[in-house]
């Protein structure tokens, strides 16, 4: 047993540096040389280089004049990309029911002629909390809300949110989806395009 | 489910068959000493970790001397892991200033790595440094890996030899194991997944601005950190307004790749591969869940052609793929059915073009049900536990399956190497019972199975249960066991249940409702994990030295061929008896009752 333990030591030295130190320090320099923008998180920057958040990590939207996005049960706020979490609500949990009846009611109330069905992944947290996407029905479901908020034709909101949606990777992988940040961010830019073009007239 | 779902399916399954030739056939060749391509250009590098460890690589070890070179390896690294934990506050890499692990917590952690479990207590990015992350938890995926392709190669050479005492060196197949399959896969894996978006840095954790300022309430604390209660004794919440996101960072891909090829599961991330960082784009998350299965489907070629006939590899094959493919249909169905109780709410839980609709509670839009009911099968069917949804939130049934796969030993591909050896006793169960059936003595790949052999395939099948039902058992006992429950009813079950099965069966995976992080938990899962790794490895090992040291017997007409559909139909069979009977009972206590009041619930 003993003539075996000078091996497992040094074999256990050995992985450490070859797939703990050297490996990993590897894979970050092709990483950094090959992809910089995605291995430093996919950040959106300013035109002086500030980042303005990711575009792989959603944020979370309130106001009417903004898409919303999936819930998110991060803590101690949403969409707190520092701990990522889901909701762990079982299917029979009476507080997944109420959650969901709340969520409801904020868009019911925040666009009170709506009566269509609420698109399931707008009113149910996802497995992140991080979740940047909602599917183009949840988009759909926003339009007119977001169109009245801010005064804008419903078609320039729908023809900016077609823009943002994504299809099915190579048209196959995945489900098609609208990236609400981005979404959102393109969405203050047309109104102050329009607002610019209506104070020139 | 639509077309499109169906279309992706087969894609996932004609590229796992299609690679499994090629690389098993490369992996037969690593390990049988014959060229291969990359193990002629590194075999300097080989050799060197030989000399340096005093390693003799033709010297053959007997299987008791495997057994003990394997358990002092994974003991040592277990301690190494555990003390990395302890002081990592004192080393460098550590940009957030992450203190000492708990004690109970660090154990937890050290063992279940090291049993290639990745069973995850604590929060990864508000727990561990980068350092600890990359020298301990990602040196462990490696080895812990290796280690369970090491045992199966050595099961393989005791059906492939006769009249041998030895069945191979621990030693040498942990080194091929990991700079010839391991390391250039995971390296190549870990750029595409860079390309993807999966973050790879050493950055501190990023500030950025949000759009929308966002309201927020948080338990006040006072100035030692403990949470003010107002007179009636409720905690005092504070309201709070957010302006900024942290964007937690770090060296990810490199442990994402090894995560996956090495079936080991533990995130960078709390939330896993359901964070964009971990896994950003549909592709990323087809080849993760390719990752899963690579080398336990590629293995069953190597394990053929090393027993000198292919259609042996191909037959467990195809009983895996069978499997496979019932409970995915299971999952995928009630997933997509969606929960009642919402659609009484008024919600659409429709599939269409423009919704993956179902049950979207603890699911990512880019997934949608299609990509996470496979995730989350691919991931129990091996002993993975990476996960891409939230297993806690999956409808009673769809929570069903995950469960019930990793309950019936982790055989359905399996584990890297651990999948097939459990599969291969599976095997030697089915014949032994075929046996009793024909009246014949049973044989397998031209063995004899005799009564040492059926009783070390028995230990492997009887100890599992045992620490699942008796932890399980043991927790619904205990106080503390209950009160880390945090889904009422059967579903509270189900995460005491679930816990217990994925320690055991070394998955990693949970119902990470339950809060599993307290001395309870971790002291009895820590039981778990190393009786589910170590108490099947040893057996299994003695089984592969029993096989190497019989002769041969050539197939005669009382033979029964273990290459046809029957035989494929015996080992399904053998497989879903044993797993039903074991588990039925408390199944029936969990999901089956949940489901039924789901049902009643509308």
């Amino acid at each position: 047993m003993s003539t075996q333990l000078k091996p497992a030591f040094l074999m256990l030295v050995i992985w450490t540096v070859l797939t703990g130190l050297l490996y990993p320090l590897a894979v970050t320099g092709l990483a950094q040389i090959l992809f910089p923008h995605q291995a430093n998180g996919s950040l959106i920057l300013e035109r002086d280089g500030k980042p303005l958040g990711s575009e792989l990590i959603g944020q979370p939207f309130g106001d009417p004049k903004y898409f919303w996005g999936r819930p998110s049960a991060t803590a101690p706020y949403p969409y707190n990309a520092g701990a990522s979490s889901g909701s762990n609500l079982g299917p029979t949990n009476p507080a997944l029911v109420e959650a969901v009846k709340a969520r409801i009611e904020a868009l019911r109330a925040a666009d009170p002629g709506n009566a269509a069905p609420v698109p399931v992944d707008l009113v149910t947290a996802s497995g992140s909390g991080l979740d940047p996407h909602i599917s183009p029905a949840a988009a759909e479901y926003q339009v007119n809300r977001v169109a009245r908020a801010r005064g804008l034709a419903p078609e320039t909101v729908r023809k900016l949110v077609a823009q943002y949606t994504e299809g099915r990777q190579w048209g196959l992988f995945g489900e098609p989806r609208v990236n609400v940040l981005l979404l959102n961010r393109a969405l203050g830019r047309t109104a102050m395009t329009t607002f610019l073009h209506r104070q020139s007239q | 489910m639509t077309a499109n779902g169906f279309l992706q399916i087969a894609i996932y399954g004609a590229s796992l068959w299609l690679l499994a030739k090629p690389l098993g056939g490369y992996m037969a060749r690593v390990y049988q000493g014959e060229p291969a391509g990359l193990n002629r250009w590194f075999s300097p590098v080989e050799k060197l970790i030989y000399r340096v460890c005093g390693v003799d690589p033709g010297r053959e070890m007997r299987w008791t001397d495997y057994a003990i070179a394997l358990l002092l390896f994974n003991l040592l690294g277990t301690l190494a892991l555990y003390g990395l934990q302890r002081v990592q506050g004192f080393l460098p890499l550590n940009p957030q200033g992450f203190g000492a692990v708990s004690p109970d917590s660090a154990l937890n952690t050290a063992i279940s790595f090291v049993t290639n479990t990745n069973w995850q207590g604590y929060v990864g990015e508000t727990t561990l440094s980068y350092l600890t992350q990359m020298a301990g938890l990602a040196v462990q995926n490696f080895v812990s890996a290796a280690t369970g392709m090491a045992v199966l190669v050595a099961l393989i050479r005791g059906f492939a030899r006769h009249n041998a005492d030895t069945v191979g060196n621990f030693w040498v197949d942990l080194t091929r194991t990991t700079i010839y399959i391991l390391l250039p896969l995971s390296t190549l894996l870990a750029l595409v997944l860079v390309s993807q978006g999966v973050v790879q840095n050493f950055s501190p954790y990023r500030t950025v601005p949000l759009l929308e300022a966002v309201s927020y309430e948080q338990p006040k604390l006072d100035e030692a950190g403990n949470p003010l209660k107002d007179a009636a004794g409720n905690p005092v919440a504070e309201r709070l307004t957010g302006r900024e996101q942290t964007l937690a960072m770090g060296p990810v891909a490199s442990q994402e790749a090894i995560k996956e090829l090495g079936t080991n599961g533990g995130g960078f991330f709390n939330a896993n591969s359901a964070h964009p960082f971990e896994n950003p784009t549909p592709l990323s998350n087809f080849l993760e869940m390719l990752a899963i299965f690579l080398i336990p489907a590629a293995l069953t070629y190597t394990f053929g052609r090393m027993v000198g006939d292919t259609r042996q590899g191909w037959a467990i094959l195809a009983a895996m793929t069978l499997l496979f493919l019932g409970f995915l249909a299971v999952a995928e169905y009630t997933e997509q059915a969606g929960n009642p109780a919402l659609a009484d709410l008024g919600v659409d839980q429709t599939a269409s073009s423009q919704q993956p609709g179902g049950n979207m509670e603890g699911k990512e839009t880019r997934f949608g049900i299609v990509n996470s009911a496979l995730f989350a099968t691919v991931t129990t069917g091996a002993s993975c536990g990476a996960v891409n949804s939230m297993h806690d939130s999956y409808t009673p049934l769809g929570g069903l399956v995950p469960m019930a796969l990793i309950q019936l030993g982790e055989v359905v591909f399996g584990g890297v190497g651990s999948g097939l050896y459990g599969i291969l006793v599976y095997a030697v169960i089915g014949v032994f019972i075929a046996g009793l059936m024909i009246g014949r003595t049973p044989e397998y790949l031209g063995k004899k199975i005799e009564a040492f052999d059926v009783k070390m395939a028995s230990l492997v099948i009887l100890i599992p249960p045992l620490l699942i039902l008796g932890g399980t058992a043991l927790a619904m006992m205990l106080g503390v066991g209950r009160s880390s429950l945090f889904n009422p009813g059967a579903h509270g079950f189900s995460e005491a249940l679930y816990a217990f099965t994925s320690a055991t069966g070394n998955n990693g995976s949970a119902f990470a409702g339950l809060s599993a992080n307290t001395p309870f938990y971790n002291t009895a899962l820590s039981v778990a994990l190393w009786g589910g790794r170590f108490f099947l490895i040893v057996p299994v090992l003695a089984l592969a030295g029993s096989l190497a040291a019989k002769k041969s017997v050539p197939a005669g007409p009382g033979t029964l061929p273990t290459h046809t559909p029957l035989f494929v139909v015996l080992l399904i069979g053998t497989v879903l008896l044993v797993g039903a009977l074991t588990f039925v009972p408390a199944l029936a206590l969990g999901p089956v009752v949940e489901h039924l009041t789901m049902i009643g619930m509308k």
